[in-house]
Parts: structure tokens; C-alpha cells; sequence
């Protein structure tokens, strides 16, 4: 780790302010991603700006047909929250996939989405569920979010303050782990929702995707048959030691087919 | 049986300190005055480079930056293979220098060129990103097969074609003969996959150097503290032996990886010398996928030929051996004496050829790790034998039967040049296979089927070679060591005991284990036997534990020193109770006159040994502390069968074993509990092998798998229950009986996953790692 200025302010506006006057600032959540990255050398940033002492920052609530989850909320809070439960189970269950009890216990959502991985699960929830971003300053739609390979549409020191997930008709959410590291080779949530069907990918892709077809295969019948045979090509999808672009894009069938029958079922 | 003798189940007593953080492993040591070491590593596979240490050396907190350079105007040896293998045409392997630190040329990634020393670790680190290299790439070779192929990269300037040795074991002609006879040949070529050791603990160092006295200090993560002082004090030549201490504190884990000697623990040794300074270095976990000797890499082509009943008439092996860039300090014998010897397996094998290849490659140097060879070997074996089952229509475990070495064939001279001592491989496999409920397989399979899985079943007869001896024949075939034990058993004068053993437990609880031996032969409580270790100024010289060794050859040692003990211990109840040394009876920890009611606990014979008011002075001297030494008469042979059952998911490709059973003759069983977990460790790391651990490097030499997020070390949730049995024919050599079990698990296992995989999948092409890609390309295909 290089020495950096360490802030944890009690407001939002003074985190902002703290990123603002940085010359090279960021922000710390749960830390599972950016200390590891300090800690091997490959972030130098001038300032880290901690988040956990803002009040209100973390928890799940109900806001009328939405769950909104704060940015500092662990992910097994989310899993073990009974009104995730009750209201989107597939959300919950993804929160519960993530990693080992260590990372699930400090993790946030919006660290997670912040850093777009693109093998993480949450990007997922929050395209496969038609989620929307609530920052310091504004708004973003999930659709919009995620634009490249750790790229989102956050602007320099914009503050995710919560993620509110429209509840669903119904919803599942198929993962199929990278052995390593156990991040996601493919996770697929497929999801009926009021504003129609959503299948999203993460895993496969730079960032999380949508499947059109599957979703148009869908919308006339919500079941695992109607994606007999659907797959999406291999042409872009990412390549690695564990798994080729092809072996993905077979994965993305056989997880949609498989979120879908949960969903369903 | 006592609660604590012999055949308890003693639960360890290391675990209370190892559980609740209060071990005391080599980096939780801090020495006044101390400093921190790091080092600069190559980046490039393979080049030419130069040095220039100006910035580093002036940088905040840094005492001193040492070069190749520095070492060579020391007169600092170079690193040395510990075992010279010769090969066909009678030369001896090419073992070119391996330089403490580099010098002009690195040759793999992670190579070290430079030591950093500062007052603080980070200041080490910051220093050493201001050392500039400046690098010349050479082309570089990666593979085995490009490294011996015409006109490639020469690594070393004298190892020609990158070739280290060419060896042979077996008999060529009488093997060609039984292939003429054959009525079936089975053929198959087999990739055994590199892995990466990963200890728990990774490697640590400080050495301190004390300039008033002139004596050496050496703390480190060694599974055999006096061979790392040997070494750098013959060999290295940093301090000579007696001016050299060496100490192995508690270890977290070696699996092979901690017995040999590496650039990093000598340099911060030299280091200390030079500034006068403790110099501390503790790896962190992307240095040890890099500077961890890793394990395994062979590829090979074996032929079986049978008899038209199934017989095994001759077997046929052909191996390419990586070892990396540099020869480390066993790594000649492992695809050789601890390879091509067990070729026999169990089985009665008229004629063994065996021929390897060991390559130079532009990677991290491979030794042994856990089994070294003898996986490699059961795993060319075990699989060729369930292909020709499956060829010939013969049920594998029938097929295996027909073939065992009969109980009643021991001694057996195998065709490999050893002889096996022991063994009834008919009754574990029977065993196995009924725990297993193999004759139900079938209709297992079915309702697999019916839920859209597919179901193997796979076995594996794997036989192992422990407590590698005697010295001489190893010496004989090119070891550079003896490999015999020592023990030392001392009395205090109030009664209880220190025992003093050459082997070294990182992780395999020979305090407990040891304890119950001395605690049984000697009658003492077990409470009151403390087990000494790992330390050269406390222990008798002693050569370590690898290769499943420490209770075969470690334990008998102690054996010879008790059986000191209670000799001496007769002569002096003799004297006490007047009467003759022959009527002295020794059970329980008393020494009887016999047919008499008149006795004296081994207590107070060790009081009258220390306190010699009435005691034979004039006979014998007083004191009651002896020391053996134990060269075995030969290696022992565990051996047994392990069956494993797997369901494959053919639409994601993903592996579940959903039944394991572990069938084992280790002889004697000091505690069975330690037994058991040792057999779940060893099949927890041949599950590893076989289904998620596959190092992998780029075209360009670069490692792929350079951390835990890409290398997969099995996981609680990747293992299936266990069922765990012994049987036992004692090992006829020692005073024990005992065979040793540390590596059976990761020896047998591999072959038992890819046996039942490639059953599943009624196909063989496929490699370890059986990863969900591999398997799901292997039905694709
Ligand atoms: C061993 C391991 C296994 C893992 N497995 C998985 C897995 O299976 N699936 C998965 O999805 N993830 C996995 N993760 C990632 C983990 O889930 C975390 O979510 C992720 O590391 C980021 O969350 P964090 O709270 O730790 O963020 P931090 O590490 O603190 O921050 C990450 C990035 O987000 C920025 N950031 C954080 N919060 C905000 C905010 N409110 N507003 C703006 N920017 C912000 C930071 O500046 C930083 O750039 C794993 C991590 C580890 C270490």
C-alpha cells in the first residue's frame, strides 16, 4: 500500500467535499475490492475517502412497490432481510451467493456496482429487475448504468446513496461460479416484471446485457420451454482459463433455461 | 490399550495453540534491531538485464540493496540439487548454476535479482520499486515440447536441447517381448498437471548475525531445519555448521514446498551477515505463486500389454518431466526414484519399461510435492488399467484381482528395483468395494440417468514408497544425503520426559503422536512427555519429515533410544532392588524383579540416575538420556484402494463426487483420529489435482494463474463424507510396524476422480483439471 490522506466524514456533503478538494480521491465502502487493490500496489490514490460513519447510508426498506437498499448495506444484509425475502427471494438469494461469509459480511451494494465488474452479481439484480440509482446528485436508470469494463455513468466523486428495485411479478436469479474465484461465470436473472420480461447476464459480457430474444420468447410464455434452444452467440463474449466465449455463450442458455424454471416453478 | 497409548485416538494437543492464534510461527518473531527485507523479481520469463540500484539505495529507511554481484565478490555459493540422477548414456543430469540472486540473465518469472533491506517492511518495498532493470528479452520456451524441439531457446549454456537428463528403469528387451505376446494393448497419453504447493503459512525468513560471537541465526519455514543448515554451510558456505543455528518454529503447512532450500532464506541470511542486522522476509501470497517450488508436470504415453485373460504382461512409459528453469533441490528424483520404482503398482507385471525426459522450461522450478512421483506413477498406472478393463469388456476391480500381487507373495522384488515388504491388496479393494456398494452401481447409475446425470464410478489401487532408505542404496543411486532419523529420549530428575526428534511437524502432529509412542513404551503419562523439535541447537542432527517418513524412521529411532533407556534403567533397578540384572522385568513403567513383589517405577530410577547417593557409579555413569539413530532396512509400502463416485451435470459440465471411500494399509495405527485426517487432507488435495488445480501459464511465459482468484484450491464444499478404513499388515522392518500415511490421499485420489469421470462420460479425452469447461468440451465433442 503507497500512503494516501484517509477522511471519514459524518455527511454525504462532506464526503463529497473531501473527494472534491482530493487531487486523485476515492471513495472506500466495504473495502473487498479497493484494499486488496492498494494493498498489491495497483491503485495509488491521494485520498480515501471512508463512508462508513454517514448515518443512513445502509438499510433495506419497503418505499411502496420498490425495495430501496442503502449503498452501505452488506450483503447479507440483503440476503437476510425479510422484507428482500418476502418481496424479491431472487434478490436475496443472489446477495447470498456472493462470496464467502467474509466478503457477504463486508461488502456493499454500492461498492459492487460502483466497481462493475463485470463477473459480479449484482449488476444482474439491477438490469434484470429494472432498478434505478440514487446518487448525491441525481438519478440513473440501471439500463443506463453500466457503460464498459468497470466503466459506469457515475461522474467524478458522484456518491451512490441507495438502489431501489421495483418488486417483480416474479424472478430468479441462475449463477454458474467461476471455481477460483467464484464471482460469476454467467449469472442470468430472469425476471417478469410490471414494466415486462427482463433477461439479464452478467459474467458473460464487458458489462451486464440484456437477451432481447429471450425476453421476446418470454413474454408469450414465462417458462423454461420457451428458451428451448435459445442462446445468445459467442461472438464478444469474454474469454479466460476457465472459460471460452463459447462455453459461456453455451452457459447463458442453460442459466436463463434454469432461471427461468425457478422463477416459474 | 491405554487413553493415551498406542491406537488412541488422542486428540492433538498442538491444536489448542494452532486454533486460538497463539502458535509461533517465524513472522509473529520480531528481533531488536531488526530490519525488512524485499525483493526485485523478473518480470520477463526470460532476458538479459542489467542493474541500476543508485535510487533504491538512497531511498527513505533502506540499509543496504544486495545484487548477484555482491554474492559473487562474497564467494557465495549457488543453490544445489541434492540428488544427482544419471542417465542412459551414463552422464550425470545437467544441474547448471542456480544463483542465490540472478546474474545477468533471469529465466523465469519471479526470479530474484536483488535484495532490498530497510527499517521497515514498506520502506523495502517502496525502495524496491526504484530499482531499475533494465531488460533484454531472450526468446523464451514455455512448453516442454518446444523446449526440446530443434533449434529452441537454450535456457542453460550447458544443458544442450534444455535437456536435464534421459534416464531409464526397467527392462527394455523383456518389455518388448511381452508387447510381441500381447493379445491386448491399451494405449493412452496422459497429462499429470502442474500445481502450485500453496501452504497456508507462506514462506518466511530472519536471519541474524551476531558479529561479537561470529554465529549465524536462521529462522525460517523448514520441514528440515538441519538439511537447510547443511546446505548453506557445505554447500552455500555462508557460516560453517557449527556457527550456523537453524530454527523451524511452528510451520503452517509445507506439502514439500518447505525442504528446500531458495534464494530467499539464504539471501536474507548473507544479508544479516553483511549489516550486522536481523533481516526479516515473510512472502506474500503473490511471491509464493511465484517462488513456491510447484509440483507435478509430467506428460506421458503409456502402453499395457495383456493376455487374453487380462493379464498384465508388460507396461510401458514414456515421461516428460518439467522442471522448470532451475534444478531445485530434490527435483531430479522425483519423476525418477520416487517415479518410475512404482510403476509394479500392485500388480504382478512381468516387464516394466520406463524412459523420462526431464526439461528445462522458462518457469518456477518444480520439486516434490506431496507423494512426489509416486501420484504421477499411481496415476499412469491406475487409469491404464481401468482403459484396458474397459477395452476388454473385464469389470476394472475384477480386472485388478486378477493381477494383485498375492498375500502371500512378500517379500516381492518388483521388476523396478525395489522390494515390496508387505501388503493384501485383495482385502482393501474388497473392502472398498463393499463399503461402496460397487455391485449397485448399476441401478445408481440409472436413477442418475433418470435425472438427466451421468454417474462413474472410479477406483484407484495405488501403492506408495515411504521413508525413502536405506542410505546406502539411496546413495547408490545418486542421493547426496543419508536418510536416516534421530530421536532422544531425556529423563528429568523428577521423572518426566523430553523427547528430542530429527523430523519437523508443520501441520502432522507428531507432538501427539510421538507423545503416545513414548507415553506407551515407556509407561510414563502422556501429560508428561513434551516433544522437542525443529531446532539444531536442541535436536540431534536429523534429516526432516517429507515423504511420509516421520513416524517410520523418526519414531523407530526413538525406539532404539528407549530400548537405551530401559537397559540402563535394568542395570540400575538391578543394583537398587539387589538383584540380578536378567531376573529386572520392564512393563507399564515399572521394572520388576521377577516372581517378586518388589519394584521400582522408571521415575524414581531416572531420581536415582540424577541424584546418585546409593547407585552403581563405579558401572555406570549417572544421568538417564540416550539418543538412537535409525537407518531403515528398507522403504515401507502403504498401499489400498479408494473408490470414488461421481455425477456429472452434462449441460454445465460440473463435476459432484458424491461418494468417497478410502481403503488403507499403513500398517500399525499410532492414533487413528490423526490417521483419518491426514487421508482426508491427502484426498482433499488429489480432489484438488484432479477437478480444480491447474497452474497455467501464457505463450509468453507469464503465470495465468497468479492468485486465488484464478488458481482454485479445493474448498470444505468441493469434498464429498469420507469413508475411511485401515487394515493393517504391519511393516516387518521397523519396530513399529508402521508404514506412514501422510501423501496416500493425494496419491490415490487422482486417479479415482478421472477414473470415474471418464467412466461417466464414456470417454478419455480429457486432461486433469476435469474443470465444468473441460468436461462440458469432452461431451461436446
Ligand atoms: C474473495 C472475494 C470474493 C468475491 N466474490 C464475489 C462474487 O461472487 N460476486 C460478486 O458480485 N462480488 C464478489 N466480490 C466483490 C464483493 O462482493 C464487493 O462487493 C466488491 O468488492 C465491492 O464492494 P465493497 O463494498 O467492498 O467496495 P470497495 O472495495 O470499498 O469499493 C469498490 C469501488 O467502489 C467505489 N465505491 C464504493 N462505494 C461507493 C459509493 N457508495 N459510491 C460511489 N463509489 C463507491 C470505491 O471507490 C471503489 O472504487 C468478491 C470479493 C472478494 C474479496
Amino acid at each position: 500500500m503507497y500512503e494516501f490522506n484517509y477522511h471519514r466524514p459524518g455527511t454525504l456533503e462532506a464526503a463529497a467535499a473531501a473527494l472534491a478538494a482530493a487531487e486523485d480521491g476515492q471513495v472506500l465502502a466495504g473495502g473487498q475490492t479497493l484494499i486488496p487493490t492498494l494493498k498489491q500496489r495497483l491503485a495509488s490514490p491521494s485520498d480515501v475517502v471512508d463512508l462508513g460513519s454517514i448515518a443512513g447510508l445502509d438499510g433495506v426498506r419497503r418505499e411502496g412497490e420498490s425495495i430501496v437498499v442503502g449503498a452501505m448495506t452488506r450483503h447479507a444484509d440483503v440476503a437476510s432481510s425479510p422484507e428482500v425475502q418476502a418481496a424479491i427471494p431472487a434478490l436475496a438469494s443472489l446477495a447470498e451467493g456472493i462470496g464467502d461469509p467474509q466478503v457477504r459480511n463486508c461488502g456493499t451494494i454500492g461498492g459492487s456496482i460502483a466497481n462493475a465488474d463485470p463477473a459480479a452479481d449484482y449488476p444482474a439484480a439491477v438490469v434484470g429487475l429494472g432498478a434505478s440509482i440514487r446518487t448525491d446528485r441525481r438519478t440513473i436508470a440501471g439500463d443506463d448504468f453500466f457503460t464498459g469494463l468497470f466503466e459506469t455513468a457515475l461522474e467524478e466523486g458522484e456518491i451512490i446513496v441507495s438502489v431501489s428495485f421495483p418488486i417483480p411479478r416474479r424472478a430468479a436469479y441462475a449463477k454458474f461460479p467461476n471455481p477460483a474465484s467464484r464471482y460469476a461465470i454467467v449469472g442470468v436473472m430472469a425476471a417478469e416484471t410490471s414494466g415486462g420480461v427482463r433477461v439479464a447476464v452478467t459474467g458473460a459480457g464487458d458489462r451486464v446485457f440484456r437477451v432481447g430474444a429471450m425476453e421476446a420468447a418470454l413474454a408469450g410464455s414465462f417458462s423454461a420451454d420457451a428458451l428451448a434452444g435459445a442462446s445468445v452467440s459467442a461472438d464478444g463474449l469474454n474469454e479466460d482459463i476457465h472459460a471460452g466465449a463459447d462455453y459461456r455463450a453455451h452457459l447463458v442458455g442453460v442459466m436463463a433455461r434454469r432461471a427461468v424454471a425457478a422463477a416459474a416453478g | 490399550m491405554a487413553e493415551s497409548g498406542i491406537g488412541a485416538s488422542v486428540p492433538r494437543t498442538e491444536d489448542q495453540r494452532f486454533l486460538t492464534g497463539s502458535g509461533d510461527y517465524t513472522d509473529d518473531t520480531t528481533f531488536p534491531h531488526q530490519t525488512h527485507a524485499a525483493f526485485v523479481r523478473s518480470t520477463h520469463p526470460h532476458a538479459s538485464f542489467t542493474l541500476d540500484t543508485t535510487a533504491a539505495a538512497s531511498a527513505p529507511g533502506v540499509v543496504t540493496v544486495l545484487t548477484g554481484a555482491d554474492l559473487a565478490a562474497d564467494e557465495i555459493g549457488t543453490l544445489i540439487c541434492g540428488w544427482q540422477v544419471t542417465g542412459k548414456d551414463g552422464e550425470p543430469h545437467k544441474a547448471p548454476p542456480h544463483p542465490v540472486l540472478a546474474v545477468d540473465t533471469v529465466r523465469h518469472v519471479g526470479d530474484a535479482i536483488a535484495i532490498v533491506v530497510a527499517e521497515s517492511a514498506r520502506a523495502a518495498r517502496d525502495a524496491a520499486e526504484q530499482v531499475e532493470v533494465s531488460y533484454a528479452p531472450l526468446p523464451a520456451v514455455v512448453s516442454m515440447r518446444d523446449a526440446l524441439a530443434d533449434g529452441a531457446p537454450q535456457i542453460h549454456s550447458d544443458a544442450p536441447g534444455n535437456l536435464c537428463y534421459d534416464w531409464e528403469i526397467g527392462d527394455r528387451a523383456a518389455t518388448d517381448d511381452a508387447f510381441a505376446r500381447a493379445h491386448h494393448v491399451a494405449r493412452l497419453d496422459l497429462v499429470n498437471n502442474r500445481l502450485i504447493p500453496n501452504a497456508m503459512e507462506p514462506r518466511s525468513a530472519i536471519g541474524d548475525f551476531n558479529p561479537a560471537s561470529g554465529d549465524y541465526t536462521l529462522r525460517l519455514t523448514s520441514q528440515n531445519p538441519h538439511i537447510h543448515r547443511l546446505v548453506l554451510a557445505a554447500f552455500i558456505q555462508i557460516a560453517p555448521e557449527h556457527k550456523l543455528h537453524v530454527i523451524a518454529p511452528d510451520v503452517g503447512g509445507g506439502f514439500g514446498s518447505k525442504i528446500f532450500i531458495y534464494q530467499e532464506e539464504t539471501a536474507v541470511l548473507w544479508a544479516a551477515g553483511k549489516i550486522g542486522r536481523p533481516v526479516k522476509w515473510t512472502a506474500d501470497r503473490s511471491e509464493s505463486f511465484v517462488a513456491d517450488a510447484h509440483g507435478r508436470d509430467h506428460e506421458s504415453h503409456v502402453e499395457l500389454a495383456l493376455d487374453a485373460d487380462g493379464r498384465f504382461l508388460g507396461l510401458k512409459v514414456s515421461t516428460l518431466a518439467n522442471m522448470g528453469a532451475y534444478l531445485s533441490t530434490f527435483a531430479s528424483c522425483v519423476p525418477s526414484y520416487l517415479y518410475g520404482t512404482l510403476l509394479q503398482g500392485q500388480y504382478t507385471t512381468e516387464a516394466i519399461y520406463c524412459e523420462v525426459k526431464a526439461v528445462f522450461t522458462n518457469t518456477t522450478p518444480v520439486d516434490a510435492l506431496r507423494g512426489a512421483g509416486r501420484p504421477e506413477a499411481t496415476y499412469v498406472v491406475e487409469r491404464i488399467v481401468d482403459q484396458a478393463a474397459r477395452e476388454m469388456g473385464i469389470d476394472a476391480a475384477e480386472l485388478r484381482r486378477r493381477n494383485f500381487i498375492p498375500a502371500d507373495a512378500f517379500p516381492y522384488p518388483t521388476k523396478v528395483a525395489l522390494e515390496y515388504d508387505s501388503g493384501n491388496y485383495r482385502l482393501a479393494l474388497d473392502r472398498a468395494l463393499e463399503i461402496a456398494d460397487y455391485g449397485d452401481f448399476a441401478a445408481r447409475r440409472e436413477a442418475s440417468s433418470a435425472r438427466g446425470r451421468l454417474r462413474g464410478i472410479g477406483l484407484s489401487a495405488y501403492i506408495e514408497a515411504c521413508g525413502i532408505a536405506p542410505s546406502q542404496v539411496v546413495g547408490s543411486l545418486g542421493a547426496g544425503v543419508g536418510l536416516w532419523e534421530s530421536g532422544g529420549i531425556r529423563f528429568n530428575p523428577t521423572g518426566n520426559v523430553l523427547v528430542y526428534t530429527g523430523s519437523h511437524s508443520h501441520g502432522q502432529g507428531h507432538e501427539t503422536t510421538f507423545a503416545q509412542l513414548v507415553s506407551d513404551y515407556l509407561g510414563v503419562p502422556f501429560e508428561s512427555v513434551e516433544v522437542v523439535h525443529g531446532d539444531t541447537e536442541k535436536t540431534p542432527f536429523g534429516m526432516g519429515t517429507y515423504g511420509s517418513r516421520s513416524l517410520a524412521v523418526g519414531g523407530s529411532a526413538l525406539v532404539k533410544a528407549m530400548d537405551k533407556i530401559i537397559a540402563k534403567g535394568r542395570k540400575i533397578a538391578a543394583f537398587t532392588l539387589e538383584a540380578s540384572e536378567e531376573d529386572i522385568e520392564f512393563s507399564g513403567g515399572d521394572f520388576a524383579v521377577a516372581g517378586t513383589d518388589r519394584s521400582m517405577n522408571i521415575a524414581e530410577v531416572a531420581f536415582s540416575a540424577y541424584v546418585p547417593h546409593n547407585y552403581p557409579l563405579d558401572e555406570l555413569e549417572p544421568g538417564l538420556e540416550e539418543t538412537g539413530f535409525y537407518d531403515p532396512a528398507n522403504f515401507t509400502f502403504p498401499a489400498g484402494t479408494h473408490v470414488c463416485e461421481v455425477e456429472v451435470d452434462p449441460e454445465t459440465g460440473t463435476t459432484e463426487i458424491v461418494n468417497w471411500v478410502a481403503v488403507d494399509d499403513f500398517g500399525n495405527v499410532v492414533n487413528p483420529m490423526i490417521v483419518e485426517g491426514q487421508v482426508h487432507g491427502g484426498v482433499a488435495h488429489g480432489v484438488g489435482q484432479a477437478l480444480l488445480e491447474g497452474c497455467a501459464y501464457d505463450a509468453d511465459g507469464q503465470l495465468l494463474t497468479g492468485s486465488f482468484m484464478d488458481y482454485t484450491m479445493p474448498r470444505a464444499d468441493d469434498l464429498p463424507d469420507m469413508t475411511v478404513e485401515t487394515t493393517c499388515t504391519p511393516c516387518p522392518h521397523n519396530p513399529l510396524g508402521v508404514k506412514g500415511c501422510g501423501e496416500a490421499g493425494a496419491i490415490a485420489a487422482p486417479a479415482a476422480v478421472m477414473n470415474a469421470i471418464t467412466d461417466a462420460l464414456g470417454t478419455n479425452a480429457i486432461d486433469m483439471p476435469a474443470t465444468p469447461q473441460a468436461v462440458w468440451r469432452a461431451l461436446s465433442e
